[in-house]
């Protein structure tokens, strides 16, 4: 078909995560510009496959933009060239023919490589699990209206509820800072009622534990929220700051 | 106080102890510059050797000066601290950098701006503050700090590294002066465009107004 193109990668290939990896050159042709990035990795994958070479390891899942499982690094950008998309969204009509596109895995301490593109991301789930959550009852769910929030509340929180726990932010970073991540989170429960029980301990338990981890403190360059796919604003950083500062110099609670 | 040992245990900690004496720096910069700014009333360096007097004896200054030292210091090791600690948290690089796609080069330069103004403080403190405050050398009739002045910039290698030291100046208050609000929780719509503004210009202004002292002792245009 015309206006396919041939195209040369540069992909990181690593076998665990103790071993070192490398930067090796694949060609793919006649892939269409329809193509998803993913699936662009598919047709070269198949291809590898087929003449019995190891195919290359990337995380994918819903294909539509909402999971947050992709995670290329592509010619220096997390999710690629194009703003708020995630690489499954992203297309080969980006790219020329003839391009040569690099391909790197996250690079963070706190996300170790487990194969090629696949990095470990585990260390979001145990900041949640440290006071990303409420804690309520079981039972019947009450009815949604019998708690009032304010139009501008609902808004923040679910601006920055739309985070999807990527780690582009963690990506794009210099520092390697998980900042955006965890004070999406924060900001949101901390603008909702029922986040209001928990909210001094968790900002102080998911700070602790975004430390623990390994990942990197805030320059505030910016380079998180300008990278990331759900455009997840850097005013959450500020709130989760104030919140912490509050926490620890006016919260009477331990 | 151990409610306080959040600010040394936490990155959010530490990330205030910049903020807070970098605001302080930089409050410490308006007065150096208004009292400097004296040398341009032209009158032969009277006013300005008065109000250097002023600051060189004057007891309540002195102390301030201690605080002063202090808040550098605490802004210079952290600074360092962080700078390492971030290293830390990404040992394998990218092959293929970001750069300035997503932020400003300045903005991710603050450790080498720091550093270049750390080598300007080291000879603008040499040149100034040792000679007036641990030497004889500085007194009332002979040799004032205006002629000190005089004497110091009459070299173009001088005028020159202090120009430089203004340029990372500026760009390290460009980033530090909005950031430092960041930090501490101030963003807020109403409010944040104004004070980036400010910062903005604050970052061009006092550079600016202080790289032209040396120039205009260098070419002769304050006498």
């Amino acid at each position: 078909m015309s206006g396919n193109m041939n195209l040369t990668l540069k992909i990181w290939r690593q076998r665990n995560t103790k071993t070192k990896g490398a930067l090796v050159d694949y060609k793919v042709k006649d892939i269409s510009p329809d193509m998803s990035f993913l699936e662009m990795f598919d047709v070269l994958n198949e291809d590898l496959i087929s003449k019995g070479d190891e195919p290359v390891a990337f995380d994918h899942d819903c294909r539509e933009g909402i999971c947050g499982m992709c995670s290329m690094h592509i010619n220096g950008r997390p999710h690629g060239p194009k703003d708020a998309i995630t690489t499954c969204q992203l297309h080969m009509r980006s790219f020329s023919d003839g391009d040569t596109i690099v391909v790197e895995p996250w690079r963070a301490n706190a996300f170790p490589i487990i194969k090629d593109l696949t990095v470990d991301r585990s260390a979001f789930d145990r900041i949640i699990a440290s006071g990303g959550y409420i804690s309520v009852n079981t039972g019947n769910a009450q009815d949604g209206n019998v708690l009032p929030i304010a139009k501008q509340d609902a808004d923040i929180a679910f601006a920055a509820a739309a985070c999807i726990g990527c780690g582009a932010c963690v990506a794009a970073c210099k520092n390697a800072s998980a900042m955006l991540f965890v004070s999406a989170k924060v900001n949101q429960l901390a603008h909702l009622p029922q986040g209001q029980p928990e909210r001094m301990t968790r900002v102080k338990a998911m700070v602790a534990q975004m430390d623990k981890e390994g990942f990197g403190a805030c320059t505030n360059t910016g380079a998180c929220s300008a990278e990331c796919p759900k455009e997840i604003s850097l005013v959450n950083i500020a709130a989760m700051n104030r919140e912490y500062l509050k926490a620890n110099l006016i919260s009477t609670e331990d | 106080m151990a409610a306080l040992t959040f600010i040394l245990k936490s990155s959010i900690g530490n990330k205030l102890i910049m903020g807070l004496t970098g605001l302080f720096l930089i409050a410490f910069l308006m007065v150096h510059c208004i009292i400097n700014s004296m040398i341009f009333m032209n009158d032969g360096g009277v006013i300005f050797n008065e109000a250097a007097e002023f600051m060189g004896k004057n007891v309540a200054i002195r102390t301030m000066e201690i605080g002063l030292f202090a808040g550098l210091f605490i802004h210079i090791f952290q600074g360092l601290n962080l700078v390492f600690k971030n290293r830390k948290a990404r040992s394998v690089n990218y092959s293929v950098q970001n750069g300035n796609k997503s932020s400003k080069w300045y903005s991710r330069s603050m450790g080498l701006l720091g550093t270049l103004l750390l080598i300007f403080l080291i000879i603008h403190l040499r040149h100034f503050w040792y000679v007036s405050r641990l030497t004889n050398e500085i007194s009332s009739d002979t040799n004032t700090l205006f002629d000190e002045m005089k004497k110091v910039f009459a070299s173009f290698w001088v005028v020159l590294i202090y120009v430089l030291g203004m340029i990372s100046l500026a760009y390290h208050l460009m980033h530090g002066f909005q950031s430092s609000f960041q930090t501490m929780g101030w963003n807020h719509k109403k409010y944040t465009p104004a004070l980036k503004m400010i910062g903005f210009w604050f970052s061009v202004i006092i550079p600016f107004i202080f790289s032209t002292m040396p120039i205009a002792l260098f070419l002769g245009l304050i006498k």
